[in-house]
């Protein structure tokens, strides 16, 4: 692939504010990716993309079997609405797919942040979710560095050919 | 195909700098690649650059991931090593392609 920017991307900053599977590893593989190219990366997580960052459940996150009109059965079938509200399917869905991305050598949430922080990239909290959710500094992962308002965040996200990515 | 001389050997390289053919590798190669990416080599970058080509030559794809669960160094200590881009400059002094892994 040809690539004739003079231009490159020197820092991203990635928002995270889903708390669905696939919408948190595409913040992170986002970051990671980044961190891996030498840019700067800073991950900001809030509202439902806390449980990321939440001890207990950031390791725990699903794929949802309802409403989510992309999911296919391993045959190719769209997967019928009955079928993924069934109790257990959301968590084997789930389960299947972690199985696969660890194939690839996706690692689990924890172990992903680990990655993403040893290579410089910085994790935050948004302050606004963190009250909402009544939140204790003890619930977050010890990756998350501080708890910022969102002028914080644009503060942390300002610099030259610097970029914004919400997912 | 570009050729270069690198260390008084003549290579074949990508247009990025990669080697072609890893087997044209040797270590005065790397110690002058990494020069050109500012990286004074040392033991530990050599038992990384080893781990690297057996992993290479057994047809694995390298991920960061698995460098760090090498045993030959962690996660922090390869960044450290090969500062802004640690798979694709550890890979180019290694004398191996590219790297084609998003994580």
């Amino acid at each position: 692939m040809e690539n004739n920017n003079d231009h490159q991307i020197k820092k991203v900053a990635v928002i995270c504010a889903k708390g669905n599977l696939e919408d948190v590893y595409a913040s992170l593989v986002l970051a990671n990716g980044a961190v891996m190219d030498g840019k700067e990366a800073k991950l900001f997580f809030t509202f439902f993309g806390m449980d990321a960052v939440i001890k207990k459940r950031m390791n725990k996150l699903q794929t949802a079997t309802v409403g989510n009109p992309a999911l296919r059965l391993p045959n190719g079938w769209r997967m019928p609405k009955w079928l993924g509200m069934i109790p257990g399917m959301q968590n084997m869905v789930s389960s299947m797919m972690k199985k696969q991305m660890d194939e690839l050598d996706v690692p689990p949430v924890d172990e992903f942040l680990d990655m993403i922080t040893a290579g410089g990239g910085e994790v935050y909290a948004c302050q606004l979710a963190f009250d909402m959710f009544k939140l204790k500094k003890e619930d977050l992962s010890d990756h998350v560095s501080d708890i910022l308002t969102v002028g914080e965040f644009y503060e942390q996200a300002a610099g030259e050919d610097s970029q914004i990515i919400f997912t | 195909m570009a050729q270069k001389t690198i260390a008084g050997v003549n290579v074949d390289v990508t247009e990025e700098g990669y080697l072609e053919d890893y087997k044209q590798w040797n270590e005065d190669i790397a110690k002058e690649i990494a020069k050109e990416e500012g990286i004074e080599l040392t033991d530990k970058h050599f038992e990384v650059l080893k781990f690297l080509r057996e992993k290479y030559e057994e047809g694995a794809g390298l991920t960061i991931r698995k460098v760090g669960k090498s045993g030959v160094t962690d996660i922090k200590e390869f960044y450290k090593l090969f500062p802004g881009g640690p798979l694709k400059k550890s890979s180019k002094i290694a004398g191996i392609p590219k790297p084609t892994s998003c994580v």
